[in-house]
């Protein structure tokens, strides 16, 4: 069990994690997210006591972990992969830390063979890949058959099997009532670990819930509808119907369409009403993913922006036309990118704190009335974001996006892969 | 887990309660114990012996001395160790392996925060004060048997080489004072590596430790008020401290007060050491 309490860290004037409370229970794998520089790994730092938070307190069993008595034999952790003396072998770093908690050697070479390292158990460090790392760092977490453990992005550089033998190790950890508290970015990892999310946006929690919870509040389930390809009419028939009986209908790049608002039943019944044929009706859940952008859009503080490549052309003779610039890929660049909020959830179950110490002035989804906050219509509204974007967005839309972009780019998206989960 | 597991933790983890009291959490079967600072001192002996940095600063160290000092007390005459003890051979290696062990005491700290490991280190043990007392304790055992090891090895052969009433100073002493002088130097370093936790920055400070008292001096004397400092350091410095502790110099004593004084800055640098590895964020 971990309990953090008002947990607040600044450094200097930047305040990298502000009054967080969270609690991390046994039984169950925490995933922890978070967008890069949001405070995870200074929040995981806190709890492992290598920093000291500036108010506030987080604790372990009741313990600030600087007061546990043997801390390796009731909290592991693995914080990163590198964090070991590269000149000294995989066995005598664990030895060093075994010695270190009074843990007996032969259980270096016990969690050696775990994590599958007993072959190069003599050789030095420095030359071992990024896994190999990753694997070493978990032995270290194992070491002291922990009640607790910590993992900061275990899975990176871990080939598929090492991620599957992690994924099943993290299950396996909490059904043995383990807490288990594991940050990652890889989202369809998460959704298939994590059982309860603790979200963080700029040092300040977004969500604790549970995955199911959490996917359910941020993005909208959807039915997928096909009609005949060879009679556009019965689309255009379909879609009056299901708007007539309280659906917003979205049409997808590849000509179905997306419904939402109505259960599929109802969908079926209004298709057969209305005299159309179906080629398909399926359920569609969303992604984790989806759902964790929608939610930290407004909190990214590090955004990638499209590629001009203007330092590298040449200065065009006065009077030149510019070449034609491309398109940008879906989601580079693209602040309201992510779909709207489904409107029965009334906009924003987690809106971005805004008394925060940051102010995020006008960040998407601060204020209600934000580039979707009202999403009245979004069936007609949100098909070409491009076109909402400029208007009320302070971050820069990118210029390759005229207002009257063609509808294809935006509709790239919505084919994501929304049930990859 | 390749350890068994006791039933009871897993009956109970298959319905989660999120308000469970902490009984319901797993528990490891093997009993916890509490640590000492014996654990700590077993774990810094094994990462001591265990990096290739100790290895090549401790044998570049026992080359220094030893190789010098044989090469030295080949040339000398019974005449020379008239009023200077046997070990003197060893003083003048020693001079280039205290850098050694200044090198290694900055190393046996600092190298943890460059790789990153002072995070795992302190993540196995949230008492910082019993790592870094360890690493005070190991660096001091190994660097004072070392020293002492060499200068006496080297008092042994010039001894050897002449005749027993060659010199009137006893050897034995200087062999302990010796080892303690330069011991003490790398104790200092380990306290400037821990508080500065860059190596290049720690071991150059050290040089600056070492070698500037030696230099400083020549353009102190130039300036009729600043001459009694630039004597108090040349006094003082490294180098002429070592040379007391041998002897060199009958009439300036045997080096004790500079020995006093450089355990007085080593105890003043720990102290600080450890004020501030509990204040600071790793």
């Amino acid at each position: 069990m971990i309990e953090a309490v008002g947990l607040t860290k600044r450094y200097g004037a930047k305040t990298a994690v502000y009054n967080l409370s969270f609690q991390v229970r046994p039984g169950a794998v925490t995933g922890f997210l978070g967008p890069n520089g949001s405070g995870k790994s200074t929040t995981m730092r806190m709890i492992l006591g290598l920093d000291n938070p500036t108010s506030g307190q987080v604790t372990i069993g009741g313990f600030p972990y600087r007061r546990l008595p043997n801390a390796p034999r009731q909290v592991g952790a693995l914080l990163d992969a590198k964090a070991v003396h590269g000149g000294r072998s995989a066995r005598n770093h664990l030895l060093s830390l075994a010695q270190l908690s009074g843990i007996p050697a032969r259980r270096v070479d016990e969690v050696l063979g775990v994590v599958g390292l007993q072959d190069v158990a003599k050789k030095r460090s420095k030359g071992f890949s990024l896994g190999m790392g990753q694997r070493l760092g978990i032995a270290a977490a194992l070491l002291g058959d922990p009640q607790v453990l910590l993992f900061d992005e275990p899975v990176n550089g871990l080939d598929p099997e090492g991620i599957l033998w992690v994924r099943n190790l993290m299950k396996s950890l909490a059904a043995e009532g383990r807490t288990v508290f594991v940050s990652s970015h890889l989202m369809s990892e998460m959704a298939l670990t994590a059982d309860h999310l603790i979200v963080i946006g700029r040092g300040q929690l977004l969500a604790d819930q549970s995955i199911k919870d959490f996917i359910s509040h941020n993005s909208a389930d959807f039915a997928r509808v096909r009609t005949p390809d060879t009679e556009p009419q019965q689309r255009e028939k379909l879609t009056a119907a299901l708007t007539e009986a309280g659906g917003q209908v979205l049409p997808e790049q590849d000509g179905a369409l997306r419904v939402t608002g109505l259960p599929l039943p109802r969908i079926s019944d209004l298709a057969h009403s209305a005299d159309v044929r179906l080629w398909e009706l399926s359920p569609h859940q969303a992604s984790l993913e989806e759902a964790y952008m929608r939610m930290t859009q407004g909190a990214v503080d590090y955004r990638s922006t499209v590629d001009q490549k203007a330092g590298l052309q040449q200065q065009l003779p006065p009077g030149a036309v510019p070449p034609p610039q491309q398109l940008p890929v879906a989601g580079q660049g693209q602040p309201g990118w992510y779909a709207p909020l489904p409107p029965q959830q009334g906009g924003q179950p987690f809106a971005m704190p805004q008394a925060g110490p940051y102010g995020a002035p006008g960040a998407p989804g601060a204020g209600a009335p934000g580039p979707y906050g009202a999403p009245a219509a979004p069936g007609t509204a949100d098909v070409n974001p491009y076109a909402q974007a400029p208007a009320s967005t302070p971050a820069p839309a990118p210029e390759a996006a005229p207002e009257s972009a063609p509808t294809p780019a935006p509709a790239a998206d919505l084919t994501k892969p929304e049930d990859a989960r | 887990m390749s350890t068994p597991q006791p039933p009871m933790p897993q009956q109970t983890a298959a319905a989660p309660d999120w308000q469970a009291a902490p009984g319901a959490s797993y528990t490891s079967p093997i009993p916890v114990t509490r640590t000492h600072l014996g654990h700590a001192l077993h774990s810094e002996w094994t990462k001591i012996k265990s990096v290739r940095s100790t290895m090549w600063t401790l044998g570049t160290f026992l080359l220094l001395v030893i190789g010098i000092g044989f090469l030295v007390a080949v040339q000398t005459t019974d005449e020379d160790f008239g009023d200077v003890p046997f070990t003197v051979p060893a003083f003048i290696g020693l001079l280039l392996g205290q850098l050694c062990l200044l090198t290694l005491g900055v190393l046996v700290v600092s190298s943890e925060y460059g790789t990153g490991m002072i995070r795992t280190t302190f993540t196995a043990s949230p008492q910082r004060h019993r790592v870094l007392a360890a690493k005070l304790i190991i660096f001091f055992a190994v660097a004072f048997t070392v020293s002492a090891f060499a200068i006496g090895l080297v008092g042994l052969f010039t001894s050897s080489l002449h005749s027993s009433d060659a010199s009137e100073v006893p050897w034995t002493g200087t062999v302990f004072m010796g080892a303690l002088y330069v011991s003490l130097l790398g104790m200092l370093s380990l306290a400037v590596g821990s508080m500065l936790r860059h190596s290049a920055g720690a071991i150059t400070t050290m040089l600056g430790v070492v070698l500037l008292p030696s230099i400083l001096p020549a353009f102190l004397m130039m300036s009729d008020t600043l001459r009694t400092i630039g004597e108090k350091m040349q006094e003082y410095a490294a180098i002429s401290s070592l040379a007391r502790v041998f002897r060199l110099d009958s009439e300036s004593g045997n080096g004790g007060a500079q020995l006093g004084l450089l355990a007085g800055v080593t105890a003043a640098a720990i102290v600080a050491a450890f004020v501030l590895l509990e204040r600071r964020d790793v």
